[in-house]
C-alpha cells in the first residue's frame, strides 16, 4: 500500500476535534516552523519538495509563493481556495470534512512563509455544514494559541477566518474568487495584473487549493527532500483522487504519484475494478474539464507504455492522445454509459456556470449544449458534429478565464475520440434513444521504435 | 527636472507606430488609423475598467517584443494589452484573427433578435457595422433566442435586453458617472441581464449617458423612439449655457425641430464629453441651443454614405449590382 501523508489519521476516532488531532502529532509542523525556521526557510523547503497546486493547474507552490509582491507596509494575504466545484472532484470536502485542523494547521505555516497576518477560506456555498465544522476548528485553534495575536509567542499574528460562496462554480477560478470575496459579482479578473501583485483589495495575494495547503503540513514535518523522494520525476509527493463512476469502490484515495492507472482502477486497495464485472469503455482522469480518453488509452499511452497516476504520464500525448491530472477527479465510465449523453451532461453545466463576461463562452457554451441536446435525443444532423468541432474551437483560447476551455476541451475530446458514436447518433436516431453504443473501435497506433 | 519619455515602437499589420509606454495595442492601432484599427465593442475610452469582455478586438502578437521576441501563443484582447518595444501585431493580416473574430461576431449574433428593421439603433449600431464587415452571410444558429421582457428604466430610458451584448459600458457609466449604483447585472452566463433590480427608475443628472454608451439598441431615449430613422435627421453641433455639464452637444433635427439630443462622438462611437439629462432630455426647442453648425459624423457606419458600394462583397450582387 501506499505512503500516506495527508489521510494516516484518517480513522483515528475524533480525529476532527483538536484534542485528538494534537495528541496524533498535530500542530507539530507548525511548532517546528516558529521555533527554528524563518518565513523564507518554509518556502525553501516548499520550494525543495517540488510540491505543484492541486487544484488543477498543477503549478509549482514554491515557486507561487516567491512571486509575491512585498511592497513595504501593504499587507498581503493567503486565500485558500475550497470552492471544490468541477464535477467529479470531491477530496477537499473530505479534508475539511475529517480532518479539519490539518488545513488550519497547513493555512498557519502557509501564511507565516507569505508574512500574511490575515487569511482567509473561501469555501462554497453548498458546503455549509463544512464550514460550520471549520468553523468549529479554527475557535478550537484559536483558544489553544495557535491563532491570534503572538502565536505561541513566537510574535506571529495571525487572523483566519471562512467565507461562504453562494453557489458558483466560476468562483473557483483564482481572480472571481478573490472578486467574490471583496463582495462583488464574482467575474473572473482580466490578467495581468495577477494577484501575487494586485490582489484582494489589490494587495498582493496567493490562492492555494485546500490540498496543496494541506500537504505543507507533512513537507515542513519531514523536509521538502523527503517529500520529493515520494512519487516520480516532477510528480512529487501523493496525491488525493476522488474515484467515482462505474467502478466498485468510489470514494477518496490518497495514493504516492507514479502508481499506475490500471492498478489505481482495477486494484483492491483502490477502484476495486469496473462495477457488475463490465468493460471499460473510457475514462476522465481529472475533472469534468479535462479531455475524455477512450478504454484503450486509459492504462496504456499512444505509445504503449503504461500510464501513470502522474501529472506528465496522463498528459502523454498531449490533446491528441492524452489527458490531464487536474484536479484528479477520476471518472470511470462503462460500456453502458453514452459519450453524447456525458458531453452533453457537461456542457451543461458549463453553460450554467458560465459568468458570461466574454462572448464566446456566454454564447458558445449554450449553443454547444442546445446542438448536443439534439444529438443525444436523436434530432441531430451530420454536420451538428462538424458545428460543435467548430463552436469548441472558436471559445478555446478566446477568452478571459479558462472555464472557456474548460467548455471546449471535453466536447473536443469526445469527438476526437468518440466520432463514430456521435455519428450513430444522427444514422440510428431511434435506437440511440432507447440503448447505447457500446465500445469504440479501438485505434491502432504505429509503435514508436526506440 | 522632468526627462522626456521614452517612446516605444510597435508595428501592426506593418505600419509602425511610436507611443508613449503603457498604450494598448487597440490605441497604439488608433494612431495608426484605417484598417488596422481592431474593432471594439465593449471598450469605451473614456470609462475606466472597460474592455476586455466582447473579445471583437482580438490580435496576434507575432513578437512580444524586442527583449523577448516569441509571440503570444494565445490571440490577446488588443483593448486591454500594453504594447512592449519592438512588439509586431497582426490584426487583419492574420487569418487566426479573422478567423476568431468571425466567430466572435457569430456569438454575438446568435442570441440577437436580429429586428434593425424596427430598431432605434439602426444606422448607427455598432453591431450592425460589426456584423457587415466581419461577420459571415448565414447563420448556423437553429434555435429559439433568449428574450426578455422591454422594461421602462425611468422616465426616459427604454431598456430591450434582448439587444444588448453585455459589452458593461453602461454599467461602468452608472458606477462612474452617477453617485449612487442603481444599475449592474443581474444572473449570470446567457441569462445575465442589464438590470436596475425590480425595475428601479435611474433618475439622477447623468444616466442619460447610459443611451451614448451603448453599442446596440438595447438602452434607447424614449423621447426620441421611432421618431425616425437616424439617417433622416440632421445632426448640427450646438453649446448651452449649462450649469450641470459642459452643454455641448449634437441636435439631431428633422426639420426646424430638435428629434433627439446626444452627446458628441468621435470616429470610434466614443463620447467626447458626457451630457447631463436636461440638456438630453428637456432642452428640446432650438431657443435653448447656439447651434453651431452641421455636424459631421467622420464615424464610419454601414450607413454613411456610399459605404455599400465601397465594401459589398461579393456575396451580394444586388448591392453590386447598384
Ligand atoms: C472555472 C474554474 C474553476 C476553478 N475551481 C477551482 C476550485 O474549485 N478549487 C481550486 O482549488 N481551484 C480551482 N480553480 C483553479 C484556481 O483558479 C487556482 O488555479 C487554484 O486555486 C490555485 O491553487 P493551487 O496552485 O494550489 O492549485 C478553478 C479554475 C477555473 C478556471
Ligand atoms: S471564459 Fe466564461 S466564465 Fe470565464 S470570464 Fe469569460 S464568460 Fe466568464
Ligand atoms: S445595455 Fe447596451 S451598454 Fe449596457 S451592457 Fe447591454 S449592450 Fe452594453
Ligand atoms: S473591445 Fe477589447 S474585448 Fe471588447
Amino acid at each position: 500500500m501506499s505512503r500516506k501523508l495527508l489521510l494516516n489519521n484518517i480513522h483515528v476516532e475524533g480525529i476532527h476535534t483538536y484534542d485528538v488531532y494534537r495528541k496524533t502529532g498535530g500542530y507539530a509542523a507548525v511548532e517546528k516552523a516558529l521555533k527554528s525556521m524563518s518565513p523564507d526557510d518554509v518556502v525553501e523547503e516548499v520550494k525543495k519538495s517540488g510540491l505543484r497546486g492541486r487544484g488543477g493547474a498543477g503549478f509549482p507552490t514554491g515557486m507561487k509563493w516567491s512571486f509575491i509582491a512585498k511592497p513595504e507596509g501593504v499587507p498581503r494575504h493567503l486565500l485558500c481556495n475550497a470552492d471544490e466545484s468541477e464535477p467529479g472532484t470531491f477530496k477537499d470536502r473530505y479534508l475539511m470534512e475529517k480532518i479539519p485542523h490539518l488545513l488550519i494547521e497547513g493555512m498557519i505555516l502557509s501564511s507565516f512563509a507569505l508574512g500574511c497576518e490575515q487569511s482567509y477560506i473561501y469555501i462554497r456555498g453548498e458546503y455549509m455544514y463544512v464550514l460550520r465544522i471549520l468553523e468549529k476548528a479554527i475557535a478550537e485553534a484559536y483558544q489553544n494559541g495557535w491563532l491570534g495575536k503572538n502565536i505561541k509567542g513566537s510574535g506571529y499574528n495571525l487572523d483566519l477566518s471562512v467565507s461562504p460562496g453562494a453557489g458558483a462554480y466560476i468562483c473557483g477560478e483564482e481572480t472571481a474568487l478573490i472578486e467574490s470575496l471583496e463582495g462583488k459579482r464574482g467575474n473572473p479578473r482580466m490578467k495581468p495584473p495577477f494577484p501575487a501583485i494586485q490582489g484582494l483589495w489589490q494587495r498582493p495575494t496567493v490562492v492555494n487549493n485546500v490540498e496543496t495547503i494541506c500537504a505543507v503540513v507533512p513537507i515542513v514535518n519531514e523536509g521538502g527532500d523527503a517529500y520529493a523522494q515520494i512519487g516520480i520525476g516532477r510528480s512529487t509527493g501523493t496525491k488525493l483522487i476522488s474515484a467515482g463512476g462505474n467502478i466498485n469502490k468510489p470514494g477518496v484515495y490518497e495514493l504516492e504519484l507514479g502508481v499506475s492507472v490500471e492498478e489505481f482502477i482495477y486494484g483492491d486497495q483502490y477502484c476495486g475494478g469496473i462495477k457488475n464485472g463490465k468493460k471499460l469503455k473510457a475514462c476522465v482522469p481529472g475533472g469534468s474539464s479535462v479531455p475524455i480518453l477512450p478504454h484503450y488509452l486509459v492504462c496504456k499511452t499512444a505509445e504503449g507504455n503504461d500510464r501513470l497516476m502522474s501529472y506528465e504520464s496522463l498528459a502523454d500525448g498531449g490533446f491528441a492522445n492524452g489527458s490531464m491530472l487536474g484536479s484528479g477527479g477520476f471518472i470511470i465510465y462503462d460500456e453502458d454509459q453514452c459519450i453524447v449523453r456525458n458531453t452533453w451532461n457537461f456542457s451543461r453545466f458549463y453553460h450554467h456556470e458560465s459568468c458570461g463576461q466574454c462572448s464566446p463562452c456566454r454564447e458558445g457554451t449554450g449553443w454547444m449544449e442546445k446542438v448536443l441536446h439534439r444529438l443525444e435525443y436523436g434530432h441531430g444532423k451530420m454536420e451538428d458534429i462538424d458545428l460543435l468541432w467548430d463552436i469548441q474551437r472558436k471559445i478555446e483560447g478566446n477568452t478571459i478565464c479558462p472555464l472557456g476551455d474548460a467548455a471546449a476541451w471535453p466536447v473536443a475530446a469526445a469527438i476526437r475520440h468518440f466520432r463514430e458514436e456521435f455519428e450513430w447518433h444522427v444514422k440510428e436516431p431511434n435506437a440511440c434513444t432507447t440503448r447505447n453504443y457500446g465500445l469504440v473501435k479501438e485505434k491502432v497506433f504505429e509503435k514508436v521504435n526506440a | 527636472m522632468s526627462e522626456q519619455i521614452q517612446k516605444i515602437t510597435v508595428t501592426i499589420d506593418g505600419k509602425t507606430v511610436e507611443v508613449d509606454p503603457g498604450t494598448t495595442i487597440l490605441n497604439a492601432a488608433r494612431q495608426i488609423g484605417g484598417e488596422v484599427v481592431p474593432p471594439a465593442m465593449c471598450y469605451y475610452k473614456p470609462l475606466k475598467g472597460s474592455g476586455g469582455k466582447c473579445r471583437t478586438c482580438l490580435v496576434e502578437v507575432s513578437k512580444g517584443s524586442e527583449k523577448d521576441p516569441r509571440p503570444m501563443p494565445k490571440l490577446v484582447a488588443s483593448c486591454s494589452t500594453t504594447v512592449m518595444d519592438g512588439m509586431e501585431v497582426k490584426n487583419k493580416s492574420s487569418e487566426r484573427v479573422v478567423d476568431a473574430r468571425k466567430g466572435v461576431v457569430e456569438f454575438l449574433l446568435i442570441n440577437h433578435p436580429l429586428d434593425c428593421p424596427v430598431c432605434d439603433q439602426a444606422g448607427e449600431c455598432s453591431l450592425q457595422d460589426l456584423a457587415f464587415e466581419h461577420g459571415a452571410d448565414t447563420s448556423r444558429y437553429e434555435f429559439k433566442r433568449r428574450e426578455f421582457d422591454k422594461i421602462d428604466i425611468g422616465e426616459y430610458i427604454k431598456l430591450h435586453m434582448t439587444r444588448c451584448i453585455l459589452c458593461y459600458r453602461c454599467v461602468y457609466v452608472a458606477n462612474q458617472l452617477t453617485p449612487n449604483r442603481e444599475h449592474g447585472i443581474l444572473k449570470r452566463g446567457d441569462a445575465a441581464e442589464i438590470s436596475t433590480y425590480i425595475q428601479n427608475s435611474l433618475d439622477n443628472e447623468f444616466i442619460g449617458n447610459v443611451i451614448d454608451v451603448c453599442p446596440v439598441g438595447a438602452l434607447t431615449d424614449k423621447t426620441f423612439r421611432f421618431r425616425s430613422r437616424v439617417w433622416y435627421t440632421k445632426p448640427m453641433d450646438a453649446s448651452c449655457d449649462c450649469g450641470k455639464c459642459g452643454g455641448k452637444a449634437v441636435l439631431w433635427m428633422i426639420g426646424n425641430e430638435i428629434a433627439r439630443v446626444t452627446a458628441r462622438k468621435d470616429q470610434y462611437g466614443e463620447v467626447e464629453e458626457f451630457i447631463c439629462n436636461d440638456c438630453r432630455f428637456n432642452k428640446k426647442d432650438l431657443k435653448d441651443w447656439n447651434v453651431e453648425g452641421p455636424r459631421k459624423i467622420s464615424r464610419h457606419s454601414v450607413i454613411s454614405t456610399n459605404h455599400y458600394e465601397k465594401v459589398a462583397p461579393a456575396h451580394t450582387p444586388l448591392l453590386n449590382k447598384a
